[in-house]
């Protein structure tokens, strides 16, 4: 077995003896690598390092400059053995994107992609890109690191261009050698030509999205490696236990740290009894700050008996801190929003309203969903030489390094953040709580600390996806056709957590150093590219009664509130379309082709290529819903439902069995139509669009977060249940479309493909089941008892 | 704190710590073992699992003074540098997402093909139900423990394999 990690093998020995006091360039230094220096434009020889660049500030005790986005041996570092190791400011949350970025930039810098590696989210070694979120990786980040590639394999050919004494159009270059295209015994290879030696070559860019060189990326028709299915490097490392993750990270002298929260949701710290954990072994000390408190012991077992033991006296608030979760709609519906409604109008709605043949009018109920990662929030912090190093999840790990040296009040240079590997936390650790915690708790004891939550109190406390409460209106005319629809959103999204904010991260709330202005939260509208002559959209947020220190905080939950929305709007197709009975494909495909408004991004025109191919790959029978009702227990049916996320669309279609004796609800078959532009790892974008969809199915199916009026009842796997094997499909086809009126062309750009297979799922299910049963299920989860109630009033 | 003497992937340590600690914080943080990892700490997401006599084993609820038996965890499946059919057929198949569950869904599928070594799909629903994937990568599980299924009959002695038909 070889071993494996994501970050240099020099940093893991450090890690294996504890202490992280080498940086990057010392690492360059000591493998042998001197800083020396040569012309981007290839006309200058060489320069001796010391006066090549300013002598590097950074040492493994701090303080931690930023990387040069603007250097090109930020990106790029060639070997002498013609490997190269490329370093981005992106993270990997499981989907291969490390994968995918060591394919964009291999191709670019015709590189073998088994001589290459990449350092991901090290806040001092590797440029910021911002960490991972917004499905943004290759769609967005993916253009620098290409452009830079790119100019790295021309700066190359400069070099052996001058060796071999030969123009650069007379040379070819592939998996990093270098041949005179004449004579091709005549070579050299990248590590021959710079190797020991470094890129000096400055980029330009106004921010680190534009960077770029003087080189242009290839055509894509001239692309090798990208459209191949490679398989994800870390995978063996994962399935083999070599893989060193953020939980596993050992310091010399480090404590265990476990957090004791409040009791209920708003309760104030009155006293704590120290005493009643004193005497038990290993304990170190309490940190309590506000209504703040942790244990910290010598060992793991130790802080968490301590923290259960730990007496500490509370006072509840003197009134609820939320409607108990049964009555949370109508609550949301009485309740008075914090701010005025907003409103996108097209047409005159009213009007178009007032004539309809038919009205159609429902209302759709979405509940809080938490992020649930499998593994609770952890992160490990040093405090040693009086700098701060986090050791953490954390998917944007450059905001949690911001974040941590405003609420600690140290400077930026003295704090960084080690990106290591962790549970998928959709979103979770964009707000990630535990690396403040640990670097609080670590500055407080004066030791390394790690720090991990228990189960209760992830489940309870983590960032929850907001609340929804719909009400929508559309109106038919005489030919069936949808001429007017309303639609009204309120979201239970107040004072919504932002990215690692030094003034929302839970430890700040209670610790009482928040924030006193909320942040407004929002909520939002559809995304479809429908044509309906007359629309208005209104959207509203409204508040629990308690704001600040509450689990039902909300956050970025994975393809943010486009499950909720597009569960409302594409149910709301549905039975728009079986009001009109026609064919949910049709009355959908009917409703794009009738645009005549410029399809930028061929957006529309990749709609329809998303339903067809979905519709093609199930063999969809044309028919409206629902079908005649089934005589036996089992009752099957199919439903679509479609979206799209900034420019990548998907198309999905659910065929259920309904078990009318139980409610039980099983997804048999799945089917995506999936566009997501220039393709990079194909199969890496299958598993991702399934994980995507069953994430999304789990949230049918099984989620919602339950609480009483003072406190979360939702708190493990049993209270709080997810998808397992039992409920997963027989068949999942993901169809993978280009549906760009050119496909070939050579710019076509990828979009992000992470989130949007997410959004349309939900509804796709809802519709199933009323194909199957003609019982419209308008609450989310489809839980075996709400099903069968609303199976049983209906008398099916 | 008592000393305590546990076998673990055919080596024998001796460990001073609180006998009643659950198992996995000793596999953890004394014996430097990271396959087997905290989830719930009440038995129910499989993370923590070991195999102990055979059986799928959740260390994070399991008293270590109440450990008999040799234990197994993720590190100690492949044999001679050579991974077991079960963790190839997850490189195979592209299994993991995030991976951080996948301890759990190994180790109880090598439980799960050793008793039964050519299971029906409802036999491999049901015999993985318990063991949770946030990233629910269920869908390809189902199809690695196939491919494995399937190797490991082929690398079974014929007189074993008629013995099983």
């Amino acid at each position: 077995m070889k071993p494996f990690t994501n970050i240099p093998k020099q940093i893991e020995e450090v890690l294996e003896k504890g202490h992280v006091t080498t940086s990057r360039r010392d690492l360059l230094k000591s493998a042998g690598l001197l800083v020396v220096s040569f012309s981007g434009t290839g006309s200058s020889p060489l320069i001796p390092a010391a006066s090549a660049q300013a002598p590097a500030a950074a040492n493994g005790a701090g303080p931690y400059s930023d990387p040069d986005f603007r250097q090109l041996d930020s990106w790029i570092v060639i070997h002498e053995d013609n490997s190269a190791t490329f370093y981005v400011g992106k993270t990997d949350l499981g989907q291969g994107t490390g994968t995918a970025i060591r394919q964009i930039m291999s191709d670019e810098l015709d590189i073998a992609y088994d001589k290459t590696s990449v350092i991901m989210g090290r806040t001092d070694l590797t440029v910021d890109q911002g960490g991972s979120g917004g499905s943004d990786a290759i769609q967005r980040d993916g253009w620098p690191m290409r452009r830079v590639a790119a100019e790295a394999r021309r700066v190359l050919l400069e070099l052996a261009s001058k060796q071999l004494g030969v123009p650069v159009d007379q040379l070819a270059v592939s998996e990093g050698v270098v041949t005179v295209t004449a004579d091709p015994s005549r070579k050299a290879t990248y590590g021959e030509l710079i190797g020991a030696r470094r890129f000096n070559v400055t980029l330009t860019g106004d921010n680190i999205n534009a960077t770029t060189g003087v080189a242009k990326v290839k055509a894509v028709q001239d692309l090798k490696l990208v459209g191949q299915s490679l398989k994800r490097y870390d995978i063996p490392p994962k399935v083999d236990g070599s893989l060193k993750w953020a939980v596993d990270v050992k310091l010399p002298g480090m404590l265990h740290a476990r957090n004791v929260k409040p009791p209920v949701a708003g309760a104030k710290l009155q006293s704590i009894d120290e005493s009643s954990v004193r005497d038990l072994p290993g304990f170190v000390k309490v940190v309590s700050k506000g209504n703040y408190v942790a244990v910290v012991c010598e060992r793991e077992e130790q802080a968490i008996q301590a923290a259960r033991q730990l007496k500490v006296n509370w006072r509840k608030p003197e009134t609820p801190s939320f409607p108990d979760s049964e009555d949370l709609y109508r609550y949301m519906r009485s309740a008075t929003p914090t701010s005025s409604p907003k409103q996108n109008v097209i047409g005159n709605p009213d009007a178009a309203l007032a004539s309809a043949v038919k009205v159609v009018e429902a209302e759709y109920d979405f509940p809080y969903q938490g992020h649930t990662a499998i593994g609770p929030a952890h992160a490990t912090a040093d405090p040693s030489n009086g700098q701060m190093t986090i050791y953490s999840n954390d998917m944007k790990s450059y905001g949690m390094r911001r974040g941590v040296a405003e609420f600690l009040e140290m400077p930026q240079d003295r704090v960084r953040v080690v990106w290591m590997e962790g549970p998928q936390g959709y979103g979770r650790t964009a707000a990630d709580d535990a690396g403040f915690e640990a670097a609080f708790l670590a500055k407080e004891v004066g030791r390394p600390v790690r720090v991990q939550w228990m189960r209760d109190e992830e489940t309870a406390w983590d960032t929850k996806g907001p609340a929804y409460a719909f009400k929508l209106r559309g109106g038919l005319d005489a030919q069936g056709n949808l001429t007017a629809w309303e639609y009204n959103a309120r979201a239970a999204d107040y004072h919504h957590v932002g990215y690692n904010e030094p003034d929302t991260v839970l430890i700040a709330q209670l610790a009482g150093m928040g924030r006193s202005n909320p942040a407004s939260g929002r909520a939002s509208t559809p995304s479809d590219m429908y044509a309906i002559p007359s629309r208005r959209m209104t959207t509203q947020v409204v508040s629990m009664p308690l704001v600040f220190e509450t689990p039902l905080r909300t956050g970025n939950l994975r393809d943010p509130d486009g499950p909720q929305v597009t569960f409302a709007s594409e149910s709301f197709i549905d039975e728009l379309a079986a009001e009109a009975k026609a064919d949910p494909v049709e009355f959908r495909l009917e409703l794009l082709t009738a645009s005549t408004e410029e399809d930028d991004g061929f957006k529309r025109a990749r709609s329809i290529a998303v339903i067809k191919a979905a519709v093609e790959a199930y063999g969809w029978e044309t028919r409206p819903s629902p079908k005649p009702l089934d005589s036996g227990a089992i009752l099957t049916g199919r439903g679509i439902a479609y979206s799209y996320r900034s420019q990548t669309v998907a198309a999905q279609i659910a065929e259920v069995e309904v078990d009318r004796r139980t409610g039980h609800v099983w997804v048999k078959r799945l089917v995506c139509g999936h566009d997501c532009g220039l393709v990079v790892n194909p199969e890496g974008l299958r598993r991702t669009v399934e994980g995507a969809m069953l994430h999304s199915l789990s949230r049918t199916l099984c989620e919602e977060v339950t609480f009483n009026t003072e406190m979360i009842t939702s708190v493990d796997w049993g209270s709080s249940p997810t998808l397992t094997y039992a409920d997963t499909p027989a068949q999942i086809d993901v169809v993978v479309v280009n549906g760009d009126p050119k496909p070939d062309r050579p710019d076509l750009p990828p979009y992000g493909a992470g989130e949007t297979a997410c959004k349309p799922l939900i509804a796709a299910v809802a519709n199933a089941i009323y194909d199957a049963t003609g019982v419209r299920i308008r609450r989310v989860p489809f839980r075996d008892a709400r099903v069968l109630a609303a199976l049983k009033a209906a008398r099916v | 704190m008592s000393n305590i003497t546990l076998k673990v992937n055919g080596k024998t340590h001796t460990v001073d710590i609180d006998p009643s600690t659950p198992l996995l914080y000793i596999l953890r943080n004394d014996l430097g073992l990271q396959g087997p990892r905290f989830g719930c700490g009440l038995g129910q997401c499989g993370l923590c699992t070991v195999i102990i006599n055979g059986e799928a084993t959740r260390s994070c609820i399991m008293p270590t003074s109440a450990v008999k038996d040799e234990i197994t965890t993720l590190e100690g499946l492949a044999k001679e540098g050579t991974l077991d059919p079960i963790q190839q057929a997850w490189i195979d198949e592209q299994v993991p997402q995030c991976g951080f569950c996948q301890n759990g869904q190994i180790m109880s599928a090598k439980v799960l093909l050793e008793k039964n070594p050519n299971p029906t799909d409802a036999q491999i629903r049901e015999g993985m139900t318990s063991t949770l994937c946030r990233c629910m990568t269920y869908y390809r599980i189902q199809a690695a423990i196939k491919r494995a299924a399937k190797v490991i009959a082929g690398a079974r002695p014929a007189s074993e394999k008629e013995v099983a038909a």
